[in-house]
């Protein structure tokens, strides 16, 4: 059997999830230069919004085709609200202060939220288990997908496609564009730059908490700790696109993702390397990635060299 | 300069010092007043939070209700048991400092842990040197108590710790011997999650199974933590391969057996006691019909002499559920009661009570609530029972016990 495709697909839907969580991180970064480290956080709160919403608010036994979109709504309004949140109360008060600060800050409450849900959740201790869609898995050829990964792919690209919409053609991105460009001079030409600030955490967050719905419609639970990893990895895929640029999260995410996967299935088959392969090694192999990219290409893959900043 | 700092350190040293045997002399008036009996601690040592702690909770629970019995029944005259229970998150630098905060307290006489075998190799020597008695109910690494090179030359390393479950060279080989024999599979994929249990679990299995002549069909790890099998899973499912055999624990393998079910491979999963848990089966749903574990002794609820034992469980309110281990840990609890009855008497705690009651243990000889409890001289349980469990219509059912000698 011919592997490739599957594993191509593989790479694809868990690239795809990368990336969506990768816009929150790029574009809080393109407008205040702040990588906000909680943001893995907000993409957990995203997915305990969801759950919630389907164990407690939803009656017993509801069609997952009313459920799904009314998680979505759930799970993205925690997650925005805990983003704006986060923005109003632990960001906002230390903007122009030294860029370690908000950095701190962010360490600190993605280990604050952390605890909180892991402390007052109930049963989050231990994996949670995500409601399943009811169909699925399908196998085409010799490709097989399963229900969850058909959510992310069709989800990731209406959300890039809508992103993109917004922020070319609405007056509000190209509010976003400007601050993004010199937040000062913006501010000078009338735009709220606060008011753009919070729209972009807003944005992230929802995105984030759309691939926390992606992350356990495919896993099956959501647990305390699984926005650290995942954070990790789609800030590196924010990086490894170009930090700032939306369509360089998207295409980073999807890299990084190919990339983990194309590591675990083929590099131990390499003569001598098979000591570095399998899937204990996936993560090494996307940071080695990371490191080649930003040697050569400090911009990340579709960033812009940016002049440094007086 | 540096004799000020010096001044200042010893008089900070001295007034902490005090003020901690001022609050200790304090709670011990406290205690005579409120009753004549002696406290003495039985510490608990498991992930009760965190990866695992499903388990690790089943353990807490059992030594629990052991104690009760001890108090209810006045096991040992004079003396009042107490349960504290520390949470080691299964992360092996947390199990050595939970050692070391019950090696200090004087009160604690035996501990029941941990649950993880990498745990266990960074707490056995603080408790040698204190002489402190600890029993495991679920390690399962064989060198634990027959040194490193346990293959060619066994040789105990701590003649302070004991456990009530079976080790590895025994689960690896008797899962290996059913799977070659019974369910006549030939060739297998080996997984596992490079922990101390999961890749030593592994590298049995292999091992039992290549010697009955099956075939190794590809191999691969994974880490702790990981969700996305994908990759691996079409892997799997490229080898051919009518078994994967998992060395881990269930946090992974509830995700992979669903992802490698979903991924079109229509194969079991067989692992060991990691893996034997309701969470393993509430997880991975349907997905995991079929799948298989083996572990230590024989099923809890099948055995007569638990029966009252799980009926106090369900009764007494603990979180969680008694799980794989919560009759050994029940057995191994009372070990240490016992041996504490040999030794202390009317509630007087000789001065070199912890050594004797390491001796007391080592010579220890009862039928508990899970099997006959005794041990060899490396600290192995004699009771060298195993089971194979099966999910069937969502459930785990005993298929099979037997002895294994390797």
């Amino acid at each position: 059997m011919n592997t490739l495709p599957q594993q191509l697909a593989n790479g694809l839907f868990l690239g795809s999830m990368y990336g969506l969580i990768a816009i929150g991180y790029t574009m809080v970064y393109g407008i205040v230069q702040l990588i906000n480290f909680a943001h893995g956080e907000i993409f957990m709160t995203g997915g305990f919004g969801a759950l919630t919403v389907y164990l407690y608010v939803l009656p017993d036994g509801t069609s997952m085709w009313i459920a799904l979109p009314a998680m979505l709504i759930g799970g993205g309004i925690v997650a925005v609200l805990i983003a704006v949140g986060a923005e109003r109360f632990a960001y906002r008060p230390l903007r122009g202060a030294p860029r370690l600060a908000p950095l701190i800050t962010a360490i600190g409450l993605s280990l604050a939220l952390q605890q909180i849900v892991f402390n007052a959740y109930p049963d989050a201790k231990t994996d949670r288990n995500f409601p399943q869609l009811p169909f699925g898995p399908w196998h085409i050829g010799s490709i097989s997908v399963q229900s969850g990964s058909v959510f992310v792919i069709i989800a990731a690209p209406i959300c890039m496609a809508a992103l993109a919409f917004f922020v070319r053609l609405s007056r509000t991105g190209r509010a976003m564009q400007a601050t993004a460009q010199d937040p000062d001079t913006a501010q000078l030409m009338g735009i709220d730059t606060n008011r753009i600030i919070v729209i972009a955490f807003a944005i992230g967050g929802f995105f984030a908490a759309v691939a926390a719905v992606a992350y356990g419609l495919r896993y099956g639970t959501v647990k305390y700790d699984m926005g650290f990893q995942m954070g990790l990895k789609a800030f590196t895929a924010a990086v490894l696109g170009g930090i700032g640029n939306i369509y360089g999260a998207m295409i980073g995410g999807l890299v990084l993702g190919l990339a983990e996967t194309m590591a675990t299935s083929y590099i131990d088959g390499i003569p001598g390397m098979q000591q570095l392969g399998g899937g204990g090694w996936s993560s090494v192999w996307a940071f080695v990635l990371l490191i080649l990219v930003l040697l050569f290409r400090p911009q990340g893959l579709v960033g812009e060299r940016v002049a440094d900043r007086a | 300069m540096r004799q000020r700092s010096l001044v200042i350190l010893t008089s900070v040293l001295t007034t902490g010092a005090l003020t901690l045997t001022a609050c200790g002399s304090r709670d011990d008036s406290g205690d005579s007043k409120s009753s004549k009996k002696t406290e003495i601690i039985i510490g608990v040592d498991a992930p009760l939070t965190g990866q695992n702690s499903a388990t690790g909770l089943g353990i807490q629970g059992g030594v629990q209700i052991a104690v009760d019995d001890a108090n209810k029944n006045n096991t040992v005259p004079g003396v009042k048991f107490k349960v504290v229970a520390l949470d080691d998150k299964a992360i092996p630098a947390s199990g050595q400092q939970n050692a070391t905060q019950l090696v200090q307290n004087d009160k604690v006489l035996g501990v029941v842990g941990p649950l993880n075998s990498g745990v266990a190799t960074q707490m056995q020597q603080v408790f040698a040197t204190a002489n402190l008695v600890e029993i495991s109910p679920s390690n399962t690494a064989p060198e634990l108590t027959q040194g490193k090179n346990w293959q060619t030359s066994k040789s105990r390393p701590f003649k302070t710790y004991f456990r009530t479950a079976t080790t590895d060279a025994l689960q690896g080989g008797f899962a290996a011997d059913y799977a070659y024999n019974t369910l006549k599979k030939r060739k297998v994929f080996v997984v596992d999650d490079k922990q101390t249990y999961g890749a030593g679990l592994a590298k049995l299995f292999k091992a039992g199974f290549t010697k009955a002549g099956g075939k190794v069909a590809g191999e691969d790890h994974v880490n702790t933590g990981d969700t996305d099998f994908s990759a691996l899973v079409t892997k799997i499912k490229n080898s051919k391969a009518d078994l994967v055999y998992y060395g881990g624990q269930y946090d992974e393998s509830e995700k992979l057996t669903k992802q490698l079910k979903d991924g079109g491979a229509k194969i079991p999963l067989f692992g060991g006691d990691g893996m034997f848990t309701p969470t393993y089966i509430e997880t991975a749903g349907k997905t995991s019909e079929g799948d298989l574990v083996t572990s230590v002794g024989q099923p809890v609820d099948s055995l007569p002499s638990a029966a009252e034992f799980i009926k106090k469980y369900k009764a007494s309110g603990l979180k969680g559920d008694y799980g794989t281990y919560g009759g050994y840990s029940y057995d191994a609890a009372t070990a240490i009661i016992k041996a504490i009855g040999n030794v202390v008497k009317d509630g007087k705690v000789p001065s070199d009570a912890r050594a004797k009651i390491v001796d007391e243990v080592q010579k220890t000889k009862f039928d508990g609530i899970a099997g006959p409890v005794s041990f060899d001289e490396y600290g192995d349980t004699t009771n060298k029972q195993l089971t194979v469990y099966q999910v069937v219509d969502g459930k785990w059912k005993a298929v099979k016990s037997g002895t294994f000698n390797g």
